[in-house]
C-alpha cells in the first residue's frame, strides 16, 4: 500500500468504517510508515480537540434575548 | 469544479433507535443551487422506521402551538448558532442568522413532511441563511459551499511534525480557543461548513449531505481535505519542540 493508497482510506479509519482485510493493509502500511502513522495520529487529535472545546458558546443571557424574539414573532404569526 | 443536483433520492434505515435517512445525489457539472427546504418534502419514505420525537412536537408546532415550538428551539438553538459562526465568522450575523433560521423554520413548518429529520431540515436553512449573510458580508459577492473547494492544501500531507504528546496543555483554556477559531476561520467555507456539521455537530456523511444539497462522495472528499488542513494548520502551535525551544 503506497501513502496515497492510505491517505484515500483515513477518514474511514478515523470513522473507524473499515472492513476486516483493508484495516489489516492500513495497519500494515502504519507499521511500515512513519509519515502516515505522523498524519493519522495528528489527523485523529485535531477531530478530538475540535470536538472536546467549545469555541462559540451562546451565553444564556443572549440565548434568552433571541428566545424571546423569536417567540414574540411566532405568537403574531412571523409576520 | 461546480455541480448541480440532477437526482435525489432517499433511503431510510433505522440507527441507534433514530430513523435516518440518506439523501444521495447525482450531480453533473455546472452551478450549486441551494436546494430549498420544500424539495425534500416530495419525496416520500420507505420501509419499517421509529419516531423521532421531534415529530410529536413538529405537529403540535404546525397546529399553531408556541410552546412546542419553544421545545424545538431550545433543543437547537445552539447548535444553529454554532454552525452560523462557523461559516459567517461573525458573532453578530450568528445571532441573526439563529432569529432568522428559527423564524423561517416555523413558517415554513407545513412545508416539512418528516422526510428527513427535523434538525437537519433545520441545519439546511441556517446553513442557506448563513450563506447569505456572508455574501452580505463580502458585499454582495456569491457564497457558495462549493467556493475555493478546489485548492490543492491538503490533498498530500506536507508538513510532517509529530505533536507534543498532550498538545492541549501547551496553552490555556481562551488561547486555546483562540488557536482553534483562527485556525477553522482560515479554511474555505465549503471545507469548514462541511467540517462544523460532520466533525463537531456529529451529523452523519448521509445528514451533511443532505444537509448542504451535496453528494456523499463530495462531503467525503471535502472533509478529508478539511481534517487534513486543519491538521497542518494546527501543526504550527502543536508541533514537537527540542529542548533548546526550537522545532524538531
Amino acid at each position: 500500500m503506497t501513502c496515497t493508497e492510505f491517505l484515500a482510506q483515513l477518514d474511514d479509519l478515523l470513522d473507524e468504517k473499515i472492513p476486516g482485510t483493508m484495516r489489516d493493509d492500513l495497519s500494515q502500511h502504519l507499521r511500515d510508515c512513519g509519515h502516515c502513522v505522523i498524519t493519522y495520529n495528528t489527523t485523529r487529535k485535531t477531530i478530538e480537540i475540535f470536538r472536546s472545546h467549545e469555541i462559540y458558546e451562546l451565553p444564556d443571557a443572549l440565548r434568552e434575548r433571541l428566545h424571546a424574539a423569536i417567540l414574540a414573532k411566532c405568537r403574531k404569526g412571523c409576520s | 469544479m461546480q455541480h448541480t443536483v440532477k437526482h435525489v433520492y432517499y433511503e431510510c434505515s433505522i440507527r441507534s433507535g433514530v430513523v435516518t435517512r440518506r439523501l444521495a445525489s447525482a450531480y453533473s457539472g455546472g452551478k450549486v443551487e441551494f436546494l430549498k427546504p420544500s424539495v425534500m418534502t416530495n419525496i416520500q419514505p420507505t420501509g419499517t422506521e421509529e419516531i423521532h420525537p421531534d415529530v410529536a412536537l413538529v405537529a403540535r408546532a404546525k397546529e399553531g402551538d408556541v410552546a412546542a415550538f419553544e421545545i424545538l428551539v431550545r433543543q437547537y438553538d445552539r447548535q444553529v448558532f454554532r454552525i452560523a459562526q462557523h461559516i459567517t465568522q461573525n458573532r453578530e450575523d450568528a445571532e441573526d442568522v439563529v432569529q432568522d433560521a428559527f423564524l423561517k423554520a416555523y413558517e415554513k413548518l407545513n412545508q416539512f413532511q418528516g422526510n428527513s429529520k427535523f434538525y437537519t431540515w433545520l441545519v439546511r436553512i441556517a446553513v442557506n441563511e448563513s450563506l447569505m449573510r456572508l455574501r452580505k458580508r463580502r458585499t454582495g459577492r456569491m457564497v457558495s459551499i462549493d467556493e475555493d473547494v478546489e485548492t490543492e492544501e491538503g490533498s498530500m500531507p506536507r508538513d510532517l511534525a509529530d505533536w507534543s504528546p498532550d498538545p492541549e496543555m501547551m496553552y490555556g483554556q481562551s488561547e486555546l480557543a483562540e488557536i482553534l477559531r483562527k485556525t477553522i476561520q482560515g479554511l474555505p467555507p465549503g471545507f469548514r461548513t462541511v467540517f462544523a456539521l460532520r466533525d463537531v455537530e456529529g451529523l452523519s456523511t448521509e445528514e451533511t449531505a443532505e444537509a448542504l444539497g451535496l453528494s456523499v462522495p463530495a462531503v467525503k472528499s471535502r472533509l478529508l481535505r478539511a481534517r487534513l488542513q486543519l491538521r497542518e494548520r494546527l501543526s504550527r502551535y502543536f508541533r514537537k519542540k527540542n529542548i533548546d525551544g526550537g522545532e524538531k
